[in-house]
């Protein structure tokens, strides 16, 4: 059977070459379980890394305007972008 | 008493934490240990029979939120007297002030795998503290590692420079693993401080022992400006220096660069943002908005 495995990538920009500052796993295989704090290192470089490794990206966080009143807030990580792989599993 | 120094301060307020390595004297993390009733893990049939235990017979107080910190604890307690010691009686008064507030205080307590009955343990989700809280005013929490820490004990994750962003408690718990994020591996008898705003949470304790960490959170009652040692602060510490075509190193620990050093999880243009949010910080903790530092806010405030 098929399951899903989803890889976050948080970048320094909204171009998808620019370097991974955060990152997360979902595994929908079972075969792993990453939690919070379990890696040190980013697993890519860039985000086009992980294209080149054949993970496709599903989707991007879109550009928004900072809030009226609020131009220097910093809140969330900005630049989230989501990739899938489809794995074969037992 | 120790209060802390310009430098202190202002690495606080661009990283939002302090660290305290072994300043606990191993006698008081002892006597702390032996009020709390820690006790062999063979010894211990559960987690919820180690914490009612815990609660009935140790001497940290149950206190109503708001209370004065000062004759919160017994007198001679372990507790009484790790707030006592010179360095951390001195940080508590450069941070929040001669009368603080106790908010709440916690007795962490992470267990081995062998107490999961066959699940793996898991990591705490990263999250803030509390909740949405634009204050210019801040708390502090107090964490104190009474025993050694190492690295399968999953001492607390936090992530340097991140108590100035405004998020909502656990809504950032997708964010696994975040470039620079430190995870506390230390000496018994350390004391961690951070801003309140500060991304953290707890490991997983892959270990063979029981792990503690006793977290109390303090609030102000005045005003929190200039209430550390400024008797260091450089004559010349309102005065702008070159931008981008310098010619030369910058010192390190010069106040200016400190607060525009970027973590290394910063984005491009929100490293930015942060310095100036530092620099407004830095204004309050002054009391003081005609410093600046690289002229991030001068510029954007040069308005007709």
């Amino acid at each position: 059977m098929v399951r899903q495995q989803v890889m976050v990538l948080y970048l320094k920009s909204s171009a998808l070459d620019t370097g991974v500052v955060a990152w997360a796993f979902y595994d929908g295989s079972g075969e792993t379980s990453p939690m919070s704090g379990d890696q040190g290192e980013p697993p890519y470089k860039t985000g086009v890394h992980a294209l080149r490794d054949g993970w496709r990206l599903i989707q991007a966080s879109p550009l928004v305007p900072q809030e009226t009143g609020a131009e220097n807030r910093t809140s969330y990580l900005k630049y989230e972008f989501f990739f899938e792989k489809l794995v074969e599993c037992n | 008493m120790a209060l802390l120094s310009s430098v202190d301060m202002a690495t606080f307020a661009a990283r939002g934490f302090l660290r305290f390595d072994a300043i606990v004297p191993e006698e008081i993390n002892q006597q702390f240990l032996a009020d709390i009733g820690h006790r062999p893990e063979n010894e211990i049939t559960s987690p919820e029979s180690h914490y009612a235990r815990v609660m009935a017979t140790s001497t940290i107080p149950v206190i109503a939120a708001g209370s004065q910190l000062k004759g919160a604890y017994p007198v001679g307690g372990a507790v009484e007297r790790i707030l006592a010691l010179p360095e951390i009686a001195g940080m508590i008064r450069s941070l929040v002030g001669s009368s603080p507030v106790l908010d709440h205080h916690f007795l962490h307590i992470t267990f081995p795998p062998e107490f999961y009955k066959g699940n793996a343990p898991v990591a705490q989700h990263t999250h803030q503290d509390s909740t949405i809280d634009t204050r210019s005013a801040f708390d502090i929490q107090l964490l104190y590692f009474p025993h050694e820490v190492t690295a399968d004990m999953g001492g607390t994750r936090f992530i340097p420079g991140s108590h100035l962003r405004v998020v909502s408690e656990a809504s950032i718990g997708r964010y696994q693993n975040i470039v620079g994020q430190q995870n506390v591996v230390c000496p018994a008898g350390t004391i961690l401080v951070l801003h309140m705003g500060i991304w953290h949470g707890g490991g997983a304790n892959v270990s063979d022992g029981l792990r503690y960490m006793f977290k109390i959170r303090l609030g102000p009652t005045e005003r929190q400006t200039r209430l550390w040692n400024v008797s260091d602060l450089p004559d010349n510490h309102f005065d702008q220096r070159p931008i981008f075509w310098t010619g030369e190193e910058r010192a390190p620990d010069d106040i200016h660069t400190i607060l525009t050093e970027p973590e290394p999880w910063f984005e491009f243009d929100t490293a930015r943002l942060e310095y100036i949010n530092r620099i407004r910080f830095w204004r309050y903790l002054l009391g003081d908005d005609s410093f600046d530092a690289d002229y991030w806010l001068t510029r954007i405030e040069n308005d007709y």
